[in-house]
């Protein structure tokens, strides 16, 4: 069956169906019980579900991240929501000290089944402790992964893949992207973690990206069709593990790679992808790899200046046309 | 408190003493590496501690914990072959001195980070709570962990959320080389703790009795739904922090005076029949055992140098 939705509803309806099959999943966070979330994803949750599974916390980051990952130790399966990726900084010791470690340091005696949710993301005038892309970082830590839901069927089906998962999880959600809508076919099976999704097929070059800059890499293809120029566009789905084989076979197809990555460039994912191509497919390319990212500066407030530091379609364009030129 | 407990605390208190003498020899002949922090001097709390805990309740430690591991009933073989780096430690090699696991004994580390643990025992209290599980959760960390935002974070909420978990200062004056006065405006930690309306309470740590009769009437309050509780067990460590302190920060005349409250020398003398020389010979047994077998251990594979990283390769 299959209905139109926000993105937001789609992980509110993730959320629901996850709570209601399984007694040991519970949403813990700032704001996310009587506020309704912070970005309104559990609207009604509290009156549904009750304070016991919908627990409104201090904000106090590390510590109610830290017990998640205890009451995931104890047998539970739960979600901890951090608002935004900047504040999830303060959780950065429980997520990289214990939850990405424990398994390995115990010699595989004690598993994390702990999925962490945020909002990630620029463009709304936010500033900069608000609006930044940090989900390229986290894919650099040994036993975690890392999803990055960019459309409707996504935002929905992540929410029980994570919690099927026995080891840690992040979730990261689009703030620009809740108010978006798609369709959710709620028969079908989920892609897996770890596959990436062909999102547009095309012969010319293959732009790799993830997050609410897929769309922004749509609109640039549909703009270069007159130009005579065929993208293939890559949901890259899940930064860690990343999903090797799908971009391999694209670039074997294509012979060109632009990645846009809405993190800062210097150490990013897009940095990685590059790395792995080079190491990978390196004689399958026609012409050097391309990358659009965000400028490296702390987001600015006005929107002029946001606009202009955030990877955006035309810059999209701009680089495949250039990177079409080059043999 | 009869002759047979005072018999068993001191036979408790004595093997970690002996098993971290032996751990400075290993380390001198460079079979140990990394770090080894002693807990030499501080016996009487994990001793005095273990003994009131039931097999189904959890402990969170901190990296000085040979002897909470010890006195949990972890194997000392599995312990000393951890310390080995070996397959057959308790960490089957991966975590070394400062990372003890055992599930068996539901010992959940050996954290290195302080204050680290905090979070996590409060969260296995409340994963207890919600499944509506009559255990107890106990935290073990040091006078250090006081200055930490997880310390404060973590007390408040166990006390908002009502949970049972025991929190257990092993207040030895020092954090590192620097003095508890240097670091804190108040230095009663108890104090610290009861501003988050938990009940709490200094306790003399030297005191293997006191301790066991502190923990023991914490925990049955705690069963009983009256958690979290708190102790400030006033201690002091006879060595050096770590095998890398030249403890240039304390007086040699405070390091001696500590020593007349040896926690295995006040228990003598409170119970003078506890046979010292019976003991001695048995502990000596059970070391030199665990020293064979971390010697005759394995070490792992190059080849699973990656495992263990995701739950799909423990499963291989």
């Amino acid at each position: 069956m299959s209905s139109i939705m926000t993105y937001r509803e789609a992980v509110r309806l993730g959320l629901r169906e996850a709570m209601e099959k399984d007694e040991r999943v519970f949403l813990m966070g700032e704001d996310v019980g009587h506020y309704g979330g912070s970005y309104a994803v559990s609207m009604g949750f509290l009156e549904d579900f009750g304070p016991q599974r919908i627990i409104d916390t201090p904000l106090s980051e590390s510590a109610f991240t830290g017990a998640g990952i205890g009451a995931a130790l104890g047998g539970m399966r739960p979600i901890v929501e951090l608002m935004t990726v900047n504040f999830s900084l303060l959780a950065l010791d429980q997520i990289m000290n214990n939850a990405a470690t424990l398994l390995h340091m115990s010699g595989g005696q004690f598993n994390v089944p702990l999925v962490i949710r945020m909002a990630t993301g620029g463009g709304k005038q936010l500033a900069a402790q608000h609006s930044h892309s940090l989900e390229g970082w986290y894919a650099h830590i040994p036993g975690l992964k890392v999803l990055t839901p960019a459309t409707i069927q996504d935002a929905h089906n992540m929410i029980g893949l994570a919690l099927a998962d026995p080891d840690p999880v992040l979730i990261f959600e689009s703030a620009m992207l809740y108010n978006s809508k798609g369709v959710l076919d709620t028969q079908a099976l989920p892609l897996p973690i770890g596959k990436a999704r062909i999102q547009r097929a095309g012969k010319d070059l293959t732009i790799l990206t993830y997050g609410s800059s897929l769309f922004k890499a749509l609109e640039a293809a549909k703009t270069l069709i007159p130009e005579g120029i065929d993208a293939e566009v890559i949901d890259l789905r899940s930064l860690r593990p990343l999903d090797d084989e799908t971009i391999m076979k694209s670039v074997a197809k294509t012979h060109r790679v632009l990645i846009v990555d809405e993190g800062w460039k210097s150490g990013s994912i897009s940095a990685e992808i590059m790395a792995r191509i080079n190491e990978q497919a390196f004689f399958e390319l026609d012409a050097p790899m391309a990358r659009l990212c965000t400028a490296e500066i702390p987001l600015p407030y006005p929107k002029h200046l946001e606009d202009a530091a955030l990877p955006h379609a035309d810059k999209i364009v701009a680089m495949a046309k250039k990177l079409m030129e080059k043999s | 408190m009869d002759l047979t407990l005072a018999n068993e605390f001191y036979r408790k208190m004595l093997l970690i003493r002996r098993f971290e003498e032996k751990c400075v020899e290993l380390y001198s002949k460079e079979k140990i590496r990394g770090f080894l922090h002693l807990y030499i001097g501080e016996e009487a709390i994990a001793v005095g501690l273990m003994h009131a805990l039931s097999p189904e309740d959890a402990v969170f430690a901190t990296y000085r914990e040979h002897g909470q591991a010890l006195a949990r009933g972890i194997d000392p073989k599995k312990i000393m072959a951890e310390m080995y780096g070996k397959v057959e430690g308790c960490s089957r090699g991966r975590g070394g001195s400062m990372h003890l696991f055992d599930a068996e004994t539901r010992f959940y580390g050996g954290s290195a980070i302080v204050a680290g643990g905090l979070p996590l025992a409060v969260g296995m209290a409340l994963s207890d709570k919600m499944m509506n599980r009559n255990r107890v959760t106990v935290c073990i960390f040091g006078d250090g962990a006081v200055a930490e935002g997880e310390f404060h974070e973590s007390l408040n909420l166990a006390a908002l959320w009502h949970l049972p978990v025991l929190f257990v200062c092993e207040n030895n004056l020092y954090a590192m080389g620097t003095a508890l006065k240097f670091t804190e405006s108040e230095t009663n930690i108890s104090l610290k703790a009861a501003s988050y309306r938990i009940h709490s309470q200094q306790v003399d740590g030297m005191d293997v009795e006191a301790v066991s009769k502190s923990v023991q009437q914490a925990v049955s309050e705690i069963r009983l739904g009256n958690g979290p509780m708190f102790f400030e067990y006033l201690t002091y460590r006879f060595r050096a922090h770590s095998m890398f302190d030249a403890e240039l920060y304390r007086d040699k005349a405070e390091v001696e005076e500590w020593k007349k409250k040896d926690p295995l020398i006040l228990l003598h003398q409170r119970w003078k029949d506890i046979n010292i020389n019976k003991y001695e010979t048995e502990i000596a047994d059970i070391i030199d055992e665990a020293v064979t077998f971390a010697e005759n251990g394995t070490l792992e594979s190059i080849e699973d140098l990656e495992k263990f990283l995701y739950s799909d390769e423990v499963a291989q």
